[in-house]
């Protein structure tokens, strides 16, 4: 299909907030690694990979904003009510799980990573559903 | 909701890409609609049948009217 010029910028974004976080995450598990940040700098350095994911976050609230085709623009808005519903569904089994001592810790970054893979289930929910996708 | 749209379409011998062009959306839109998959916002409704130079109703039928 024919991507919008809202969908070309949206794509472009994510792929610079992508290569940044690449560069920020590992640029966060050198320095902790060799020892090279301590006190406030660690702070800063630990923050920065999250900062492009916010980014996409952003991305995603801007295509909606920008996104001239309402039909494609809800098909979008369905995909990131999947996503929020599968991530949270997860974090919160998974939160009470860890509370009753019944599986490890994980860390809370991979809801984000659960949010993304949600998109694509809500992808292939629209083309169930919808019979279509953005 | 059901519709008249692809009927419409055909009579000018329009296809859905050339509809989409026309109604600046996508032609994946114009499908959903005439499928009646999804029902325009009362804005590209108004541009539909603007379009056609016709009214409303006369391309989209009322759900309450529907047999």
């Amino acid at each position: 299909m024919i991507m919008s010029p809202a969908g070309w910028r949206y794509n472009k974004r994510v792929v610079v907030l992508s290569l940044v976080y690449a560069a920020f995450l590992i640029g966060a598990v050198y320095g902790f690694k060799h020892h090279l940040v301590s006190g406030a700098f660690a702070w800063i350095v630990a923050i920065l990979p999250a900062l492009p994911i916010i980014g996409i976050f952003a991305a995603i609230g801007l295509y909606l904003v920008e996104e001239q085709d309402e039909y494609v623009r809800m098909l979008m808005v369905r995909q990131t009510l999947w996503a929020s519903g599968f991530s949270l569904s997860i974090a919160t089994v998974w939160g009470f799980l860890e509370s009753f001592e019944l599986v490890s810790h994980v860390e809370v970054y991979w809801v984000s990573v659960l949010w993304f893979g949600g998109l694509g289930l809500g992808n292939f929910a629209n083309r169930l559903t919808m019979g279509g996708s953005r | 909701m059901n519709n008249r749209l692809k009927v419409l379409r055909a009579e000018r011998n329009w296809s859905q890409g050339d509809l989409a062009d026309k109604l600046e959306v996508s032609r994946q839109s114009v499908n959903a609609i005439e499928t009646g998959r999804y029902d325009p916002s009362l804005p590209l409704a108004f541009k539909i049948a603007e379009l056609f130079e016709l009214a409303i109703e006369d391309i989209f039928v009322s759900p309450s009217k529907e047999a």
